[in-house]
Parts: structure tokens; C-alpha cells; sequence
């Protein structure tokens, strides 16, 4: 009778870190999803490993970051000022790096955009200091609880904004001109330019949205995690990676369900096995789905043609 | 004695010729201790981006996790040599054939995948091989592993340079090699050649690996402490940027490549602040303009002065 007792509790038990996990793992899910949706978007246009988004990422967190502490802006137009800045430094960083070699080899814009990634974050070092900074708390953090489980309110936060933003980007991929052009370049850039489209404007365009997205993400989490410094984004930069691989990459709600997979799952890993392997499984689940997936959850098979 | 042998032989004298002067000038006090450090870690990239050269220029599989392979020899190499008192031939073998093993076993699933997702999968992999070295305590985990004999010395590493040059020269000059430029070139009329595209494609990225392995043991060797940091992917993009830089599938490129990165990462060692942005502006500047690497496909025997040691073609045009 009594172990039956001591079972339930730790069964009981077992449940709530299990919920508690689960909740921590959507947030962090969440933006893992911002982030993803710029890599795919981009990958799923001009077919680039945009390695430096992550660090877009970061100067959206660092723009979020000033606009609070030196402008005493809110939450909410800080955050729309970091991803209008950060937006037009992803098309900066396009215009000026990517399209010149638009018909360089793959291996060239691969090794421009590592140099770019560099350049991001050891320029940001330069330009403030590379000791980590605390984000203010601008979010007052109290919580919901429900039947015991409770969300803070920075998760509140970050649901909240992830799911109106993510509800933006499906209407302007599928409702709007500019959508159907993104949508028609990735499909066949050269068939779209024959059709009128404006190929380098969609591009620019893509950039803008992917960066200012991962702008979102980052300001976000220096909410979440109170502590932002400039080689913030390498890290769920890659993990970002792996989620829009996971999804299928190209694939924008393989991107939002990657992200949010990945995050629980690495919750899951830091809360029952050992946060030392968090990252561990991320790249495991990454080869897991090329080995047996290549096209990702959401994507199609596709015959090579010679 | 035929051409290539001779050729061989004449790539030796100059290769010797270069020890020389080097070794003199180290013994003569002529080199301080910081660059005689820094040519000792030149010698060890050559040797990694000769290898990954291998890989990713001549056989044209995009390979992104060659530092984890390096860590592998590594840490190899030091458990043999500090905890089990063996020489250092010993630990570089050793190390040399695990991480020969490790890459067999891995490239065998992964090279079915091809482009940027192989490109990915030996990223993650790579970080993978950090990350498990990270939680073994037997290696000291995070904290490094420390207590390594200072073995490695310029006669080492300069000779298993050179052993490492002719070896990877000589393999892409051989049946093999050829079939692995077919597959870079295009892999599915290399298949409908009758080349054994799964086989070449793995034993270059085995040879490749072992060589990471023996260039992590010497590069152990040069410190009293060794830790997972050393071997995070931004390692593996750097030796990548070695060959791209000199050019893929140029074996010169690949030691210029080597040459010029790690002595401008010591020349700017003054300047931290900036090192990483002059750094990162001179990738971006060299794609634009020169996109194929300082030599291209080319090597160092295609030019005048240097056409002396090549009989076989007297330079190619």
C-alpha cells in the first residue's frame, strides 16, 4: 500500500517536470522556429547556408538591447525597432556580400557568408565590448498558473509574439503579391524572371523578413535569459540550422515545427538525461533525419535528374 | 630511374633544402620562440588542410567536421603517451589509426548524402566527437586534459609534413586518386565509368581523417594542456578557409593556403580587436576576386621558375 503511495507521488512527480519541461522546451521551441524560418527562407531561394544568420540574431538582441536602455523604449516598440533595423541589415548584408557572386560556385557564397559571420560578431566585440550585457527586465514576470504548471511570463511573452508573427508570415507568403513572388522565384528563379518577377527585389525582401524574424528571436530571448554578448548566435544559429533541416529545409511550416520539435526535445535532454549532451542531441537528431530523411519531416522525396 | 621518381627526388632535395634553412636559423637563434612555435603549427595545418584537401578538392565531398577527427588523434595520442609513458611515433600511429577508424565508420552512412547536407552531417558530427570528449572524465572533460609531454619538435612535424605531401600527391596521381577527381567532377558518370563511387569516396575521407588524426597528435604534443575547445567547428571552418584560400584541389594551394592564414593570425596577434575583422574582410574581398583560391587547380610546377621540377608535362599550359 504504502510503495503503491510512494509510486504515485513519484509517478505525480515525474509528471509535472515532465509538463514543466515540455513548457520550457515550446518557449526555447519558439525561437529556435524564428530563427529556422530565416535559413529557410533564404535556403529555400538562393540555396545558401546563410551561416552568418545566427549572428543577425545577435544584433537584433544587441539593437532590442539599446533601444530599451539608451532610448527607454517598451518591449513592444523595441521590438519592432530592432526588427526594422535588423531587417535592413540583413538586405544590407545581401546586397553587399550575396549578390555579387549570385553565379560564384556554392562553395564561394559559403565561404563569404563564414566570413560575413565573422565579421558580425568580432565588428560587434569592437563596437560594444565583448563582456556579456544584462537585458533589463522589461517584462514584469508574472506567471499564469495552471493546475499547478506555471508559465512565466517572459514564456507568455514569447508564445505570444512567436504565434502573431508566424500568423503575419504565412499571410504575406500566401496572401500577398510579394508572397506569390517569393514563392515563384523558389520554385524557378529563372521561369519567375521570365514572368516578370523582380528576382533581386523577392530576394532582398527574403532577407529582410528571415533577419528581421531572427531580430524577434533575438530580443526575445534577452528577455528569457536576462544575459545577451556578441557570440550569442553561433550556437542557435547551427541549432536553428538543424530545425529547418529537420522540417525540411525551404519548407516554412517545416521550419515553425522543426524549431518547436527541437526545442522540446533538447528540454527533454536537459531535464531527464544530462544538460552536457543538450547539444549533443540536437546534431544527433540532425543526422538521424539525413540518414533516414534526407528531405526532412515535412519535405517530398525528390528524384535526381542527371 | 624513371620520371616520377625523379621528380620525387627533386621535390625531396627542395623539401630538405627548406629544413634546412629553417632548422639553422631556429638553432641559430635567428627565429624567437613565438614563431618558432608558429612554424611548428603552420607545419601542423599544412599537414590538416592537405588532408582536408583530399576530401573536399579532390574528391569534391563538401566535409565541414575535420577538427573532430584531429581531436580524435588527440586525445588518443595523449592517453598513450602521458598515461602509458610510450614515444610519440607510438601516440601519432595511434591516433593516426583511430581516427582512420572513426572516419571509415562515420563516412560510410554520411557519403551517401552529398552537397550541403554533407556538409552538415560532418558539422554535427564533428561537434558531436567535442561534445562526447567533453563528458569523459578520464580525459579530463571540459577542463582539458593536462601533464603532456612537450614532444613534438620542428625535425617531427617538418618530416611528417613532408611524408604527409608525397602521400597525398602521389595518391592523386595513382588509379585511386583519378577515380576520386572522376567523382568531384561528376559523380554519376563516374559511377557509369564502373568507379566504385561509395568506395573511393570513403577511403579518401578515411585517408583524410587519418592524417587529422597524426596532425592532432603533434599539435597535442605542443602544450603541456589540451581541451575540447580546441576542436569546436569554427577550427574545422578554419582549416577549410586554409584550402579555399589556396585553392581546392591545389596540394600547393593547400600549403600556401596554411602558410598564409596562420601567419597572419600570429602577425596580427597584437591587435586582437582587429585580427578577426581583417580577418573576415579578406575572405569576403578574395571570394569576389578571386573565387577559385590563390592557385586555383593549379600547382606550384605550372609556373617558370618552377617548371624545373615537373619532367613529366615541362608545365601545363
Amino acid at each position: 500500500m504504502r510503495s503503491r503511495l510512494a509510486m504515485g507521488v513519484i509517478f505525480m512527480d515525474f509528471g509535472s517536470h515532465l509538463i514543466q519541461q515540455l513548457i520550457n522546451g515550446i518557449s526555447l521551441g519558439s525561437v529556435y522556429a524564428l530563427i529556422a524560418l530565416g535559413y529557410t527562407m533564404v535556403y529555400g531561394i538562393i540555396k545558401l547556408i546563410n551561416f552568418a544568420h545566427g549572428d543577425i540574431y545577435m544584433v537584433g538582441a544587441y539593437v532590442g538591447f539599446f533601444a530599451i536602455t539608451v532610448a527607454h523604449m517598451g518591449i513592444f516598440p523595441a521590438l519592432i525597432v530592432s526588427m526594422v533595423v535588423t531587417g535592413l541589415l540583413g538586405m544590407v548584408v545581401e546586397r553587399l556580400a550575396y549578390k555579387p557572386l549570385r553565379h560564384a560556385p556554392r562553395i564561394s557564397v559559403l565561404i563569404t557568408a563564414i566570413g560575413v559571420s565573422f565579421f558580425l560578431e568580432y565588428g560587434s566585440m569592437y563596437f560594444v565590448s565583448p563582456t556579456p550585457r544584462t537585458f533589463p527586465r522589461v517584462f514584469e514576470t508574472e506567471g499564469l498558473t495552471i493546475a499547478g504548471f506555471t508559465v512565466n511570463g517572459q514564456q507568455l511573452l514569447i508564445f505570444a509574439i512567436t504565434l502573431v508573427l508566424m500568423v503575419l508570415l504565412t499571410y504575406i507568403v500566401q496572401y500577398t503579391k510579394i508572397g506569390k513572388a517569393m514563392r515563384a522565384v523558389s520554385f524557378d528563379t529563372e521561369t519567375a524572371q521570365l514572368m516578370g518577377i523582380d528576382a533581386n527585389r523577392v530576394i532582398s525582401v527574403t532577407f529582410g523578413i528571415g533577419s528581421a524574424l531572427a531580430a524577434a528571436g533575438g530580443v526575445l530571448v534577452g528577455v528569457y535569459y536576462n544575459s545577451i554578448d556578441p557570440l550569442m548566435g553561433i550556437m542557435p544559429g547551427l541549432k536553428a540550422f538543424v530545425a529547418a533541416v529537420l522540417g525540411g529545409i525551404g519548407i516554412i511550416p517545416g521550419a515553425m515545427a522543426g524549431g518547436l520539435i527541437l526545442g522540446i526535445i533538447e528540454a527533454l535532454v536537459s531535464g531527464f538525461i544530462s544538460s552536457t549532451f543538450r547539444d549533443a542531441a540536437a546534431f544527433a537528431i540532425l543526422i538521424l533525419v539525413l540518414l533516414f530523411k534526407p528531405s526532412g519531416l515535412f519535405g517530398k522525396n525528390t528524384q535526381e535528374k542527371v | 630511374m624513371n620520371i616520377q621518381r625523379k621528380n620525387d627526388l627533386m621535390y625531396l632535395v627542395l623539401g630538405l633544402v627548406i629544413f634546412g634553412i629553417v632548422y639553422g636559423l631556429m638553432e641559430g637563434g635567428m627565429i624567437g620562440s613565438f614563431w618558432k612555435l608558429n612554424i611548428i603549427i603552420i607545419c601542423i595545418n599544412i599537414i590538416m588542410s592537405a588532408s582536408l584537401n583530399l576530401i573536399n578538392g579532390y574528391t569534391g565531398q563538401f566535409s565541414l567536421g575535420h577538427a573532430g577527427f584531429m581531436a580524435v588523434g588527440c586525445y588518443v595520442s595523449v592517453i598513450l603517451t602521458t598515461n602509458f609513458h610510450m614515444p610519440l611515433i607510438v601516440g601519432m600511429l595511434a591516433g593516426g589509426a583511430a581516427a582512420a577508424l572513426l572516419g571509415c565508420l562515420i563516412g560510410l552512412p554520411t557519403l551517401r548524402l552529398n552537397g550541403d547536407y554533407l556538409a552538415i552531417a560532418t558539422l554535427g558530427l564533428g561537434e558531436i566527437i567535442r561534445i562526447v570528449i567533453m563528458n569523459i572524465n578520464y580525459v579530463g572533460g571540459a577542463a582539458g586534459f593536462t601533464g603532456i609531454p612537450h614532444l613534438t619538435t620542428f625535425p617531427w612535424v617538418f618530416f611528417t609534413m613532408l611524408v604527409t605531401l608525397f602521400f597525398i600527391k602521389n595518391f592523386v596521381n595513382s588509379t585511386h586518386g583519378r577515380a576520386c577527381i572522376a567523382i568531384r567532377e561528376n559523380e554519376i558518370a563516374a559511377g557509369a565509368m564502373g568507379i566504385n563511387t561509395t568506395k573511393y569516396k570513403v577511403m579518401a575521407f578515411t585517408i583524410g581523417a587519418a592524417f587529422a588524426g597524426v596532425a592532432g597528435a603533434l599539435f597535442a604534443h605542443c602544450f603541456y594542456i589540451i581541451n575540447p575547445s580546441s576542436f569546436t567547428f569554427m577550427a574545422s571552418f578554419n582549416y577549410l578557409i586554409m584550402v579555399v584560400l589556396g585553392g581546392l584541389g591545389s596540394l600547393t594551394g593547400s600549403v600556401a593556403g596554411a602558410f598564409v592564414v596562420t601567419a597572419l593570425s600570429a602577425a596580427l596577434a597584437s591587435w586582437p580587436e582587429f585580427r578577426m575583422i581583417i580577418y573576415a574582410l579578406a575572405l569576403i574581398l578574395l571570394m569576389f576576386y578571386r573565387p577559385q583560391g590563390l592557385f586555383g587547380y593549379v600547382e606550384l610546377t605550372a609556373f617558370k621558375p618552377f617548371r624545373f621540377l615537373d619532367r613529366t608535362k615541362g608545365g601545363r599550359e
